[in-house]
């Protein structure tokens, strides 16, 4: 009996030493396994690593790499790009995937009734692409004016089979096999998976990805040092000092991030706001003035535990590629702030501010309740701007009422909130085209309000529908300029993007861009 | 007797060193010593400093001015709303009661929170946050006293007033208030540590007092990191200056419920 007991016992060791098993944890389910109708963070983690695309832009190196499609073309003036898929390609479930698999999912991603947010990124305005399929390995996808970057769109588009199965075959390194909402989900090998490594062994080399549903961040951090959990994909500032301090090594930083924090004046023809206020917001040079009064340092310092860099403008200095090196952060400087509020007419008297009517110089500051980053920061702005005569009062609002003052009935003065972004300038468009909906100082102008506003929208316009880099860079960094110029919005930090990982995960390259500790999963190894 | 002495000693010395916050704190509330976040407890800095540099001593001091003075300020204001609706009789009041204290106050609060101006200074807010939980708080209080208020309808001394021909504000005044008034102080007891939770626990969700005011709900929001709390013990000083509050004002309580 008891030699049974220890065969098994053997059997199942043995078993699991050979079954690789990464374990990590999301804040919440997945809304979909559908890799068109992405929308929530999680979803999207399961998609990265789930599902097949065309190309794969390598974070590490911002190249754009052949994946399902073996080689493709621009052709056309930048117009079409023509794909050629790799022979005997098939699904997780064994079923072929051919050119006809990508029209079917390019043409649902396009489809107004399917309102797929992957749809969004292949549309230009209301124009939509011609999907032509030339083989089963051939696909050619035509726009009616260049598009930049046509290729790097297939990136984000998920090929997916026919069918509506709750677990959809993938063509990625795994598959979704078992979901357990609120508790766990088990990502497994695709064994049909096309990659190999230059030894010939297929990839992805770990068996099984098992992510754990864990609201609780602390409980997420106690399981890790437990050792529970191989990885954390993005951990806050103090959680990293925690890591870093009871696990030295452990804590993983790619330097500042994608991200900015800013805050922006409410410059929209809102009735709320009284004549003389919009008159501040709109001087550039009090713009210029709170700005120069703001200690980005302290920022950094104080709230990010060092974790962040000071912003020089709009695009991120982690942001190689389209950065304008001519630009530098801020230094702050109280008394080049108290010149130049000065100038525009602004008196301190007492430590308090007036215009050159007498109004006491005072605006509400509105940020998200809960997000503890941005009220300390608010605290910090409130501070610096008491310095020059300024009184600030902080707002926290919980998200939905926070968006429908900002989006909505603009019943706000100022605003301190951040942005997630990508690295290519197409993701400013909604920001900084006058006519975007999320065009922070004023959502969906009819007509730019002044000449730079006009200067901008022609530069974003330029660089979206030039496919030359030359051109586009060109014109990105001249909106850079004028953003720094003008500064409708205030840029503070770019906080540092932290991770926290395990020595036992091999093959680890931490990137800027997301999915910044999974993008190469296949070729993580456990040892 | 003792507990009951130590009790009001207690009370008196943080309603004393509330209202002499001013005078009594080393350093202002808001003010940033940015050269010395997170400084340990010392000569300098009492209990240390937080994330911010700022004196964690002094503002305890403010946060006990703000939330011992406003929290029995709230529960005042829940319990004279309470004996104004109980002006009404019968079912108006059951209903209302019912539709009080079924309401889900706390994201009501939330949606009334977000409506007020922006530009409201901060010692404003305070008020406004207090004054919003005294006013969504009727019901309890009214529930209660209107069973008691029933209660004296029927009772004897009620019935001969009434015969009598006495005006109905003078047995209100003069008959029936000395009965209501235990009723009421205890509710009023019962409802101001209430309030001073519920405002730690909106100061937990970021909705409670805002920066840069302290209140013991935002300071208490540090107990979130338990390694904080392992390096810097003295960050527990406002949850145990609470839990003394609660005990203190419990002792009255239970010395009311005895008698």
């Amino acid at each position: 009996m008891k030699a049974i007991a220890c065969l098994v016992l053997f059997a199942s060791l043995s078993g699991a030493a050979s079954q690789q098993e990464l374990r990590f944890a999301l804040h919440s389910d997945p809304k979909t396994f559908d890799p068109l109708h992405v929308e929530d963070a999680a979803s999207e983690a399961v998609r990265y690593v789930t599902a097949g695309v065309l190309v794969r832009v390598n974070r590490a190196t911002d190249q754009v790499l052949p994946e399902l499609a073996e080689s493709w073309k621009i052709i056309e003036g930048g117009r079409a790009v023509a794909f050629h898929l790799r022979a005997g390609l098939k699904f997780s479930d064994g079923t072929p995937l051919t050119s006809a698999d990508v029209a079917r999912t390019v043409e649902r991603a396009l489809d107004p009734k399917e309102n797929s947010p992957a749809g969004d990124s292949l549309r230009t305005g209301q124009a939509v692409p011609e999907v032509k399929v030339a083989g089963p390995l051939d696909i050619t996808i035509r726009y009616a004016a260049p598009k930049p970057g046509i290729d790097r769109l297939f990136d984000g588009i998920g090929i997916g089979p026919t069918g509506n199965a709750k677990l959809p075959a993938t063509a990625g390194p795994y598959f979704v096999a078992e979901f357990h909402p609120g508790t766990f989900l088990l990502l497994k090998r695709n064994p049909n998976y096309w990659k190999h490594d230059p030894a010939g062994h297929q990839l992805p080399y770990i068996d099984a990805i098992r992510i754990d549903i864990q609201q609780n961040r602390d409980i997420e951090l106690t399981r890790f040092l437990r050792g529970e959990l191989h990885l954390i994909p993005k951990i806050d500032p103090d959680s990293f000092d925690r890591v870093a301090k009871e696990k030295p090594g452990w804590g993983k930083s790619a330097g500042a991030s994608l991200d900015s924090e800013f805050l922006w004046f409410n410059l929209a023809p809102a009735k709320s706001i009284p004549e003389w206020k919009k008159k501040w917001f709109q001087s550039t040079a009090f713009r210029h003035a709170v700005s120069q009064a703001i200690h980005r340092e302290d920022i950094v310092a104080l709230d990010y535990k060092g974790h962040a860099h000071p912003a020089a403008g709009p695009i991120s200095t982690a942001n190689k590629s389209w950065f304008n090196p001519e630009l530098k952060p801020l230094a702050a400087n109280p008394a080049r702030a108290a010149k130049l509020l000065a100038g525009d007419g602004f008196q301190l008297r007492d430590g308090v501010l007036r215009d050159r009517d007498g109004h006491v110089v005072e605006f509400s500051l509105i940020t998200n309740a809960g997000h503890r980053p941005r009220e300390k920061a608010a605290a910090l702005i409130q501070n610096d701007l008491k310095k020059v005569g300024i009184q600030v009062n902080i707002v926290t609002l919980d998200m939905g009422s926070l968006l429908e003052r900002i989006r909505k009935s603009l019943d706000y003065e100022a605003a301190l909130l951040g942005l997630n972004l990508e690295a290519d300038p197409m993701e400013l468009m909604n920001i900084w085209l006058s006519s975007g909906p999320e065009h922070s100082w004023w959502p969906s102008e009819k007509t730019p309000a002044t000449p730079w506003e006009a200067r901008i929208d022609a530069l974003m316009m330029e660089q979206a529908s030039s496919t030359s880099m030359a051109v586009r860079k060109k014109a990105v960094a001249e909106f850079q300029r004028i953003a720094v110029a003008e500064e409708p919005m205030i840029f503070l930090v770019n906080p540092d993007f932290l991770a926290a990982v395990s020595p036992v995960v091999k093959g680890l390259q931490l990137s800027v861009a997301p999915p910044q500790v999974l993008w190469n999963v296949e070729w993580l190894k456990l040892e | 007797m003792i507990w009951r002495r130590m009790a009001l000693i207690f009370l008196v010395l943080v309603g004393l060193s509330a209202v002499l916050a001013p005078k009594v704190a080393p350093y202002s509330y808001s003010e940033q010593f940015r050269d010395s976040p997170n400084a340990p407890p010392g000569g300098k800095f009492l209990l240390g400093t937080d994330d911010m540099g700022r004196d964690r001593f002094s503002r305890l001091l403010y946060a006990t001015a703000v939330s011992v003075t406003l929290a029995p300020a709230a529960a005042a204001l829940s319990v004279l709303l309470a004996l104004v609706v109980c002006a009404f009789h019968g079912r108006v009041l059951s209903g209302l009661t019912t539709i009080g204290m079924s309401i889900p106050w706390m994201f009501l609060f939330i949606i009334l929170r977000a409506e007020l101006p922006l530009n409201t200074a901060p010692e404003v807010s305070v008020v406004l946050t207090f004054a919003l939980m005294g006013v969504a708080g009727w019901a309890g209080p009214a529930r209660v006293l209107s069973g008691s208020i029933r209660e004296m309808m029927e009772a004897g001394w009620m019935l001969h007033a009434r015969s009598a021909g006495i005006a109905r504000w003078r047995i209100a005044a003069v008959y029936a208030w000395p009965h209501l008034r235990s009723v009421a102080a205890a509710q009023f007891r019962a409802l101001a540590p209430a309030y001073v939770l519920a405002e730690a626990s909106l100061g937990l969700l970021g909705l409670g007092v805002a920066e840069p005011v302290p209140s013991w709900g935002n300071l208490l929001r540090d107990l979130q990191h338990p390694d904080m709390v392992r390096e810097n013990p003295a960050l527990l000083a406002p949850l145990v200056l609470l839990m003394l509050c609660l005990l203190a004002l419990e002792a009255f309580s239970v010395r009311e419920s005895v008698q």
